[in-house]
């Protein structure tokens, strides 16, 4: 009668409740960012895609010379800068909450969010790099190379 | 006298006026004894005969007290305000107590599961501690400054109703389990917790809300909300969950500004 069971052995049920308090109004902002760059970004992307597309000659007119030309007006330099950086902090934080959600492994986040920050460093540098040192004509380079718009 | 001898010849033709049909219905319940040599959970199908009138949770009293009394479940009221009997019925959380099993297609095994998300004790029974470890956390009591008044907090009928929604709450988890930022972090506070800080955050008489929201601005807090709205499906008062979760979204950009 004394026989006892051992009480079972049941499965840890889930990390134990040590929650880092992350009382920052980190959160906050980015939660408020992609609301707001959101709205900014159907603006810029539709006006980008309206005039490539559809003003004078729409897509036939796309080529080196076209590209060259709105990279010499400052204001197409500042929508394309405005329009890259919203766009890739917008999408690597809309990633980045994506890998919270499913990530479950500590590992995992940790890679999957590297690899994704090293994306978006390197897109973003040689993205505004782009914008600001485009020179479709470069003194001193080998005829050869350059377009037809060079030798007017 | 013919008429008498067609009665006698088929007394079943006709139900009985008033009467309630009955049928067989298939529950297909979702198992674990931890006591086992092998514990593993498992399916298991019993079939029993329910009447038109009877609840899931009918069903699973005849399993219990006349098949299997082995089978564990939790109930206590038995009649949708005690929030004991949360569950997975046909994939969708509800109230055993509350669902009609004429509703879910009894021709059909009907399939019962433990809710998601929380650590199962024993076949439908799962440990509700971090639910409320979360409930906890977001202080579910009125915070006031001062000596108390000598008579009510009064409160008008307007300021009552701004939090109406939320007092119904009755803690049943199935909101909570029915998330899926829940299911794969269960460090997330949980609709639950957020529906419960809403009612104090909005009421007026309570001088908390600015601790409430701190504590609800955490990385694990309500910017984890996807506005799935398999909250506000779940839940068996018909709360508007995902509703609360944004108007304290709301409170928290207005005090950051």
């Amino acid at each position: 009668m004394s026989e006892t069971t051992a009480a079972p052995e049941l499965a840890a049920p889930r990390a134990p409740r040590n929650r880092r308090s992350t009382r920052t109004n980190y959160e906050l902002y980015g939660w408020l960012f992609m609301r707001a760059s959101g709205v900014l970004l159907l603006v810029l992307i539709f006006g980008h895609l309206y005039m490539n597309l559809m003003v004078g000659d729409g897509i036939n007119a796309i080529d080196f010379a076209f590209v060259g030309g709105k990279w010499s007006s400052p204001l197409w330099q500042t929508w394309d800068l405005l329009m890259l950086w919203l766009a890739m902090i917008h999408g690597t934080n809309g990633v980045r909450t994506i890998i919270n959600d499913y990530a479950e492994r500590v590992g995992t986040r940790v890679v999957l969010k590297s690899a994704l920050y090293l994306a978006f460093t390197i897109t973003v540098v040689l993205g505004t790099l782009v914008i600001f040192t485009f020179e479709p004509c470069p003194a001193g380079a080998d005829p050869e190379l350059l377009a037809s718009i060079c030798f007017p | 006298m013919t008429a008498v001898l067609e009665n006698s010849a088929e007394p079943d033709a006709t139900p009985e006026v008033g009467a309630v049909p009955s049928f067989d219905v298939t529950l297909r319940i979702r198992r674990f004894n931890p006591e086992a040599s092998e514990a593993a959970a498992y399916w298991e199908e019993f079939t029993v005969t329910a009447y038109g009138t009877d609840r899931v949770l009918d069903a699973m009293h005849k399993i219990k007290w006349e098949v299997d009394g082995s089978l564990t479940f939790r109930r206590s009221c038995a009649h949708g305000i005690c929030g004991s009997d949360a569950m997975r019925i046909n994939g969708r959380n509800r109230l055993a107590c509350k669902a009609l099993l004429k509703d879910l297609d009894p021709s059909k095994p009907i399939t019962i599961e433990p809710i998601k998300g929380l650590p199962v004790v024993k076949d439908l029974v799962v440990d509700m501690e971090p639910f409320f470890a979360s409930y906890r956390e977001i202080m579910p009591f009125l915070i006031t400054s001062g000596n108390a008044p000598s008579a009510e907090r009064l409160q008008s009928a307007e300021q009552r109703e701004r939090y109406d929604d939320t007092t119904k709450c009755i803690l049943c988890a199935a909101c909570t389990s029915s998330c899926p930022v829940f299911w794969n972090d269960g460090q997330y506070f949980g609709p639950a917790a957020i529906v419960n800080a809403h009612r104090f955050i909005f009421d007026s008489r309570d001088e908390g809300a600015e601790q409430r929201l701190e504590i609800l601005n955490d990385k694990e807090g309500v910017w984890r909300c996807r506005t799935v709205f398999n909250c506000t499906e779940a839940c068996p008062r018909g709360i508007e969950v995902t509703k609360a979760i944004q108007e304290v979204k709301r409170a928290m950009i207005t005090r950051a500004f």
